[in-house]
């Protein structure tokens, strides 16, 4: 296949050394084979964004990676370790954090309650301090409960709970979908913050305009694979492909 | 008047006992989705567990009240690991009718050890200070007499019933087990490991049933069936406090106690069906019970 090849090609984009190398990963859900031979990778201190049409299985190479899927054949391998095989409690301890598409607040939990839900995994999250001024909105409602935050606040809520942890890796699916323009833009201010401040970031969109404010690379997923992937320098010569692609 | 206190009191003992079961059954139909009909049985065994300490280890009363819930624990943990945990996912119907078959296996085990009638468990006679014989006797409160042991459960189980909520509803503890309830895919991706967490939960709500049945023992005596007939009250209470709340299957439990004993007091004929017809009362107006949520 010439999916590995060019899954190296634009990774001399930037910087850093590999962090997570997927290769031919292979995922069901229950009966129905979805992913069939997903080839990526990613460098520390990157944003890599996963394009593509709905159901080309963005959402799903995210939750392998997570070890949420049943069933999943291939490799990834994070920090020099393969997880194909771990639980998603031992994958999240090495330090893959994730932020699912539904956001996944709590109802039962009040927003300090979401906010201090997962367990540290290691040293160097950010303090309470950080993340409040990060999203101030977040401290003004610390005792409301979690779904009575607006679209926009449960998401900056989901993000936030995932930096106190350590983890360096952050897989954020879709943040911007559903969100007011300004929510989006701040979304995407904090999305390039982390990035200055060394966190390494997997992100899944359709909002191809919101990704390509942050991304340093991108991989174009499609029936289960990735089919095509460019550095960002690399984007206008790409458009249309780009277009062909995802169909806008 | 008198007669009326008496038939409270009553009504206090049982609510304490629906409190402390139907708090069990909510955890964990919160945290495995699975209607545990062996709740009856694991009462029971708490009882023995009383039973057994004391005549096989010369270990009384408060030596039960803590290795009993331990030991019955246990055995549910194990229940869970070997056997409950292969349900994740299944309807509802199949945890039930698993658990129910425990609950007849267990109880058919010491039915054929013990037959169907009581063993006596004394209530405890120390520790003896001054005029005080452990929880014996009772206190003249002018307007009632009131027997020291049974205050002493309804005092108890109002403070396990507490400390329980308070776990569940105000510890980071307990604020996995909620949000494991809601989305334990999600909490597993945390880094939590909410297998382990599940078969602890179980332990836990398996755990308060055993400590309810040591504190049943010297008021009811020690039956193979004594869970059987208390467990059908229990469900019928947690319809209609709902699955869903804490705090509502410990005031339902109480609640529904005292109303027993209200009726006993006041239409006694009806006293064994008033929480029957409460419960289709509810069913009728709100099928997720008085403080459930919808599903």
């Amino acid at each position: 296949m010439a999916d590995a090849k060019l899954a190296e090609a634009p990774a001399k984009a930037a910087g850093g050394a590999e962090v997570l190398s997927v290769r031919d990963l292979q995922a069901w859900y229950g009966e129905s084979h979805i992913l069939h031979g997903i080839n990526f990778n990613v460098k520390a201190g990157e944003v890599v964004t996963l394009l593509g049409r709905n159901g080309a299985g963005k959402t799903t190479t995210l939750k392998a990676v997570m070890g949420i899927i049943g069933k999943r054949t291939g490799s990834i391998r994070f920090d020099n370790q393969e997880i194909i095989r771990a639980s998603s409690d031992r994958i999240a301890r090495k330090g893959i954090a994730f932020c699912p598409e539904e956001r996944g607040i709590f109802a039962s939990l009040d927003v300090r309650e979401n906010l201090l839900l997962p367990p540290v995994v290691r040293p160097g999250g950010l303090s309470l301090e950080q993340i409040f001024a990060l999203f101030p909105n977040l401290k003004e409602r610390l005792y409301s409960q979690g779904t009575k935050l607006s679209g926009g606040e449960q998401q900056m809520l989901a993000i936030a709970r995932i930096l106190r942890t350590g983890a360096r890796f952050l897989m954020l699916d879709e943040p911007t979908e559903g969100l007011a323009p300004v929510i989006i833009q701040q979304i995407g201010h904090t999305i390039a913050r982390l990035k200055s401040e060394g966190f390494t970031i997997l992100l899944v969109e359709q909002n191809f305009r919101f990704a390509s404010t942050v991304a340093d690379r991108y991989y174009i997923v499609e029936h289960g694979k990735v089919i095509d992937g460019f550095a960002n320098s690399e984007l206008s010569a790409n458009m249309d492909k780009l277009h062909t692609y995802l169909g806008v | 008047m008198q007669a009326l206190y008496a038939q409270l009191l009553v009504g206090l003992i049982n609510g304490s006992f629906y409190a402390l079961l139907s708090l069990g059954l909510a955890v964990i139909f919160g945290m495995l989705n699975i209607i545990n009909f062996a709740h009856g049985a694991l009462y029971m065994m708490g009882a023995f567990t009383a039973y057994f300490l004391l005549s096989l280890g010369g270990l009384g009363y408060w030596w039960a009240l803590i290795i009993a819930p331990i030991v019955v624990g246990i055995f549910g943990m194990i229940l869970e690991r070997t056997m409950l945990q292969w349900l994740a996912g299944l309807d509802h119907l199949y945890g039930l009718l698993l658990t129910f078959g425990i609950a007849l296996i267990v109880q058919g085990v010491f039915q054929n050890y013990f037959g169907s009638s009581g063993l006596p468990y004394a209530i405890p006679d120390y520790p003896q200070i001054g005029d005080w014989r452990g929880l014996q006797g009772g206190i003249n409160l002018g307007f009632m007499f009131l027997p020291i042991y049974r205050g002493w459960v309804v005092i108890f189980s109002l403070v396990v019933c507490f400390a329980t909520w308070f776990l569940i509803e105000k510890t980071q503890l307990g604020a996995y087990l909620r949000a494991a309830t809601e989305n334990p895919t999600l909490v597993r991706a945390f880094g939590i490991n909410v297998p382990r967490m599940i078969t602890l939960t179980y332990g836990l709500g398996v755990g308060l049933a055993a400590l309810a049945g040591v504190l049943s023992a010297p008021i009811n005596q020690v039956r193979p069936l004594m869970g059987a007939d208390l467990i059908i009250v229990v469900f019928a209470v947690v319809v209609i406090g709902g699955m869903g709340s804490i705090m509502g299957s410990i005031i339902t439990g109480f609640a529904l106690g005292v109303i027993e004993g209200l009726t006993k007091y006041f239409y006694p004929e009806a006293s064994n069906t008033v929480v029957f017809v409460l419960m289709v009362l509810v069913l009728l107006v709100k099928p997720t019970g008085l403080t459930g949520r919808a599903a």
